[in-house]
């Protein structure tokens, strides 16, 4: 019997050929890009010092270049970005808001707890 | 394909007749289980930094760190780290593309996919044993203190040591005897205990006996903790030429031990701070762990679509499950991959 209350069966069960060969070529593309980015990484740590001046610059444009990875790896590869909004939200929000609060809470300690081996040392 | 949806549907559904966000109870799971994971991976990388930042002493720096190749030797900065990462991104998307042929019913495609993203792995855990292997072992020059108590990383290419000729018998070997087996192991662990004295290596059986060893190639010392004379700053921590050489043999030679370290384990490294290779072992490990566990998740899932089991079932979403986990092992490599190496 062929029910229409039913909820489809989870996103992206199953696609056509032509979807294929489309999901495919986004598939290569971001392939390309990882590819891309990786090498610029490897470059400008084995040419750049750390004790260069433009050091902090560069070790930002790492940071910006992982995140960057990362998001293309979550949202393509593991399909996030084809998942329902609120599937996306339930995942990224508290991931989030529990890391920066470690960050934010790894940092200032580390300051302060810094600060005083500095002064007895 | 509409046919079998409805039929699907009614086994998709949750307890409560719903599926919450429009996936199926397995993917919702997997989900929530890799943000438990990745906190585990961030807290990880965040007591690294933190451990990094109060820590008084010069800490490791990448490209110093790991410049070796399999069969090249030394003196390529990152590359091998690179070609692992490489290893691990293409891994994932032939992972994506096992995915994409599932949702095609295409099971050629997710087998042939499945075997290559298997291949992927077990290179990529093969790479990280060789690493291992080679942060174990350490360098042929090891870290060295120098004689006004400065701390040292040495660069640069080691001259080959010809042969020992023992000059003084001891229990095993007599005198003028030509010692040419296992060179390197007995010069390295006689140096750690300072059983070289001027050029004279006292071996395991109490001999004494004359290194005969070729000159190195551009030898570099760098200074990572000041001493009286030489000092860590910006400016001068990089001594080059005849002067580090100099400096680098009177510190091995000295006859003391301890001088030098070689390679790492739980109670010293010769890279820096104890706490970096604690760090090291502990975070490259777990991730290892965790690709090792996908590698074999990955067989079993792959068995079964070689046998038919996910056809049959109508479609291939353990193909995608598994397929999440290994994304989410790529995805912690490329954080480990600028914490530990880059930055």
């Amino acid at each position: 019997m062929e029910r229409d209350d039913l909820i489809e069966y989870s996103l992206d069960a199953h696609h056509s050929e032509e979807k294929g060969v489309e999901i495919r070529k986004k598939i290569y593309k971001v392939t390309i890009l990882l590819t891309l980015v990786t090498i610029i990484e490897v470059f400008l740590g084995a040419v750049i010092k750390q004790d260069a001046a433009i050091w902090p610059l560069v070790k930002w444009t790492f940071l910006v270049l992982t995140i960057l990875k990362a998001g293309y790896i979550v949202m393509v590869f593991m399909h996030l970005g084809d998942e329902r909004k609120w599937l996306r939200y339930v995942i990224l929000v508290p991931y989030f808001i529990f890391i920066l609060y470690l960050i934010f809470i790894a940092l200032w300690e580390a300051v302060s707890i810094k600060s005083v081996l500095t002064l007895f040392s | 394909m509409a046919g079998h949806t409805a039929a699907l549907d009614s086994k998709t559904l949750w307890g409560g007749k719903i599926s919450p966000f429009s996936t199926s109870y397995g993917k919702l799971m997997m989900w929530f289980f890799l943000v438990s994971d990745a906190l585990t991976f961030g807290g990880l990388l965040i007591a690294y930094g933190f451990t990094r930042h109060d820590c008084l002493e010069a800490w490791p720096i990448g490209e110093e760190t790991f410049n070796s190749m399999p069969f090249l030797g030394h003196g390529y900065p990152l590359l091998y780290v690179a070609l692992m990462t490489f290893i691990l991104i293409i891994s994932s998307v032939t992972m994506v593309l096992a995915v994409e042929a599932g949702h095609r019913m295409d099971r050629k495609g997710v087998t042939k996919w499945m075997i290559a993203t298997i291949i992927g792995g077990f290179f990529f855990v093969g790479s990280q044993g060789w690493e291992w292997y080679h942060f174990i072992h350490g360098s042929e020059f090891g870290k060295i203190e120098l004689s006004d108590g400065a701390v040292a990383i040495v660069k640069g290419h080691f001259g080959e040591i010809k042969n020992f000729t023992v000059t003084e018998a001891g229990s095993h070997h007599k005198k003028g005897d030509v010692v040419k087996e296992d060179l390197m192991h007995t010069f390295q662990h006689a140096a750690a205990r300072g059983h070289i004295n001027n050029g004279i290596i006292t071996l395991h059986d109490g001999s004494k006996a004359k290194i005969a060893k070729e000159k190195d190639h551009e030898l570099t010392l760098i200074v990572k903790k000041s001493g009286k004379v030489n000092k860590a700053s910006k400016a001068k921590r990089v001594i080059t030429g005849a002067k580090a050489e100099k400096l680098y043999y009177k510190a091995l030679y000295a006859g003391e031990a301890n001088r030098v370290i070689y390679g790492a384990n739980l109670k010293q490294n010769e890279y820096g701070p104890q706490q970096y290779a604690q760090f090291f072992f502990f975070i490259t490990g777990f991730h290892g762990f965790h690709v090792f566990s996908g590698v074999v998740i990955n067989i079993i899932i792959c068995l079964g679509v070689v046998a038919g089991t996910y056809h049959k079932r109508g479609h291939y979403e353990m193909v995608e499950k598994t397929g999440l986990y290994w994304h989410f092992v790529d995805l912690v490599w490329v954080f480990v991959f600028t914490f530990f190496y880059l930055i």
